[in-house]
């Protein structure tokens, strides 16, 4: 789950990672407000989960109380990469000598946290991660031991060169280790992380992405989720423990497993259908799964047919066929069904079907290629 | 001989008395796995469908087990793994999905200097055909060959055994070693134990986008495994989303796409089937055998 900016930033800020001064505005008048209160000049930045808002045009600067007001009307009105822009975070302006890079991430090849930084902060890191590889500190952090001063102490310094500027960014980054750990984080970035001319270190930005595998951890976190930024229906499936993307094609997909859906729609493609979707109804399902896998799938109107392959594992196949049943009793199902079932009761899945007037296809290849004829307007 | 799973493999499973424990000990039973019995933390001493039940897995270890499956619901997942570990288990398979990446990054740490061999979270296990299975991998679809099987997908893993089956080639061992962002067994790891195991003639690997452990796989092949291979990567079509912000960019060198990874493949010298069934006609291609036989 990924969460604002303001949200990252109180976080920042409660555990003494310094950030500027800022208010959150809903209205131009309330930018207007914060903008009285902090002084200008300020920031006008745009509160939307997407990256790249700068290029956008999600941030601007304001120098005076009513400018700050006009560039909240601007960007209030604004959609970034379709997102709706409905709050912006007015911030106190800092005097910026240069803009580093900092974050810690899970590292699948080392299978642990790993800090990440640069003297070459702000907007194009990744471009110097690709063209100079070189500008980029990594310091692997051991789990059992955790980042304490000195584990950073040597790429902070070739970083920032000063040793009190180095002291204050350690410090930062120890707190942003605890962030990260405390809070079953597995992004923490800070970008640009901001000399200012006093000669204080401070996040001038802040992302903060947690595990959505630990937040029945931290209900504090979980309300901060925004729900204007997830697709009503990948919700919709959340709460019902499926894993769904919405797709542009014609072919609604029920799959078990994430690899196998993901070859399904790969597979959908080379034989020149297009998928609708993926979804994954995951391991040791319950027939309900699939009745709500079939009501989500067919809320999509282009949907003209349902792919469902399943390869039983821990999933059994005559849950999965009874659980088809009860939504073509359930749910009116408008669009043919073409079924694989293999596996786990592979037998019993089967029979289930059959007695409903329902064939299932022996291989993947062959349920492919069924559904791709039958959403051209062939038949099954 | 075969990886990780042998005649020798005595199994405790942890969670026998839960649905999905219960349904796959006999399942592993029936294909002639030896269950020594399971845990259920309470119920010690005490006999479920058949099968012992013990309190702690050390328990079971004291009835002769040497190895643990864990059908354990998320919430007591972690402490199940510990409790393998500390037991020190051979070998460790953990079907359980849903675990917090940052808890298995402390079980992780905690297998240093120990010689247990954690499989998965969020996986399928391990089976060896014709001799025993440790997780969910039906082993009506398997054969026993020549091939060795690691991937980090379970039902995509069920589809290239199936087709390999199909077309008469055996496999060796099948490792499923789960889709997590920290799993226990690596790519890496399972590749050594195939390099160093007689029975294994040639390897096949089954990728998805995300990471970069196809990339780091792929070179291990061309240097260091000595024996053919052939991959698979799904997510091809899937739409971005999988990456982590910045960080996970820059840490796999790149956004961790199907394209990056086939590239990856195919520099090393091996060809990526664009489906389960023509991975199976490349392994026959690579072994040089012909149409209608396998080394089964």
């Amino acid at each position: 789950m990924k969460i604002h900016e303001y949200q990252a930033k109180r976080l920042f800020a409660e555990i003494g990672i310094p950030v500027p001064e800022g208010r959150l505005a809903h209205t131009p008048d309330e930018a207007a407000q914060a903008a009285q209160e902090l002084g200008p000049p300020v920031a006008v930045k745009a509160q939307v989960l997407v990256g790249g808002r700068g290029k956008a045009g999600g941030i601007k600067l304001a120098a005076s109380v009513s400018e700050a007001e006009d560039r909240a009307a601007e960007i209030l009105g604004m959609e970034i990469k379709g997102l709706p822009v409905r709050s912006v975070l007015v911030e106190r302006t800092a005097d910026i000598r240069s803009e580093l890079y900092l974050s810690i991430a899970l590292d699948r090849a080392s299978r642990a946290p790993l800090l990440l930084g640069s003297a070459m902060g702000g907007v194009d890191i990744e471009e110097v991660a690709r063209t100079r590889p070189e500008a980029i500190e990594r310091v692997p952090i051991d789990p059992e031991f955790g980042l304490r001063p000195y584990t950073a102490w040597a790429a902070l310094r070739r970083m920032l060169g000063d040793p009190d500027l180095t002291r204050q960014a350690v410090r930062i980054a120890g707190k942003l280790y605890s962030l990260f750990m405390d809070l079953d984080s597995s992004l923490v970035e800070i970008n640009p992380l901001i000399v200012t001319g006093e000669g204080q270190v401070m996040a001038l930005d802040a992302k903060v992405n947690l595990d959505d595998n630990a937040l029945h951890r931290h209900p504090q976190l979980d309300a901060l989720r925004d729900l204007d930024a997830e697709d009503p229906r990948e919700r919709d499936a959340k709460a019902n423990d499926l894993s769904f993307v919405a797709l542009e094609g014609e072919i609604g997909c029920i799959v078990n497993g994430a690899g196998l859906a993901m070859a399904t729609m790969d597979m959908v493609k080379h034989a020149g259908g297009r998928p609708a979707n993926f979804l994954d109804v995951g391991g040791s399902s319950r027939p309900e799964k699939v009745l709500h896998a079939m009501r989500i799938i067919l809320a999509d109107p282009q949907v003209r047919v349902i792919l469902l392959n399943i390869f039983g594992g821990i999933t059994r196949c005559d849950d999965i066929a009874q659980g088809l049943i009860a939504a073509r009793t359930e749910l009116g199902v408008r669009v043919p069904i073409v079924a694989r079932l293999t596996g786990t009761n592979e037998q019993e899945g089967r029979a289930l079907l059959r007695s409903v007037g329902l064939e299932s296809a022996e291989t993947m290849e062959e349920a492919v290629r069924t559904a791709v004829r039958v959403a051209e307007g062939g038949v099954a | 001989m075969a990886i990780l799973v042998n005649k020798d493999t005595k199994v405790c499973v942890q969670g026998i008395t839960g649905r999905d424990g219960s349904f796959h000990s006999h399942r592993m039973a029936e294909y002639g796995t030896h269950i020594v019995g399971g845990t259920r933390p309470g119920k010690g001493g005490a006999e479920h469908e058949g099968f012992p039940v013990f309190d702690t897995v050390a328990e079971a270890k004291a009835a002769g087990a040497n190895s643990s499956v864990i059908y354990v619901p998320v919430a007591g997942a972690v402490d199940a793994m510990y409790e393998s570990i500390e037991a020190s288990m051979d070998l460790i398979v953990c079907v359980t999905e849903g675990i917090p990446a940052n808890d298995m990054v402390r079980v992780v740490a905690s297998l240093r200097g120990r010689a247990s061999r954690l499989v998965g979270p969020n996986c399928p296990g391990v089976i060896t055909p014709g001799v025993a299975s440790v997780g969910i991998i039906p082993g009506r679809i398997a054969i026993p060959g020549r091939v060795g099987i690691v991937s980090r997908s379970g039902t995509l893993t069920y589809e290239v055994i199936h087709a390999l089956t199909r077309l008469g080639i055996g496999q060796s061992t099948c490792v499923g070693i789960g889709g997590d962002q920290v799993p226990g067994m690596s790519f890496l790891d399972v590749l050594e134990l195939f390099r160093d195991d007689p029975d294994t003639d040639l390897v096949v690997l089954i990728g998805e986008i995300g990471g970069s452990d196809e990339q780091i796989a792929a070179r291990y092949i061309a240097q260091e495994l000595g024996k053919p291979a052939v991959a698979f990567v799904a997510g091809q079509t899937a739409p971005p989303g999988k990456r982590m912000g910045h960080a996970g960019a820059i840490i796999s060198g790149g956004e961790g796409t199907a394209a990056e990874k086939i590239a990856a493949f195919q520099a090393a010298g091996v060809p990526v089937g664009e489906s389960p069934g023509q991975v199976a006609e490349l392994v026959r291609a690579r072994l040089r055998l012909p149409e209608g036989s396998g080394t089964a």
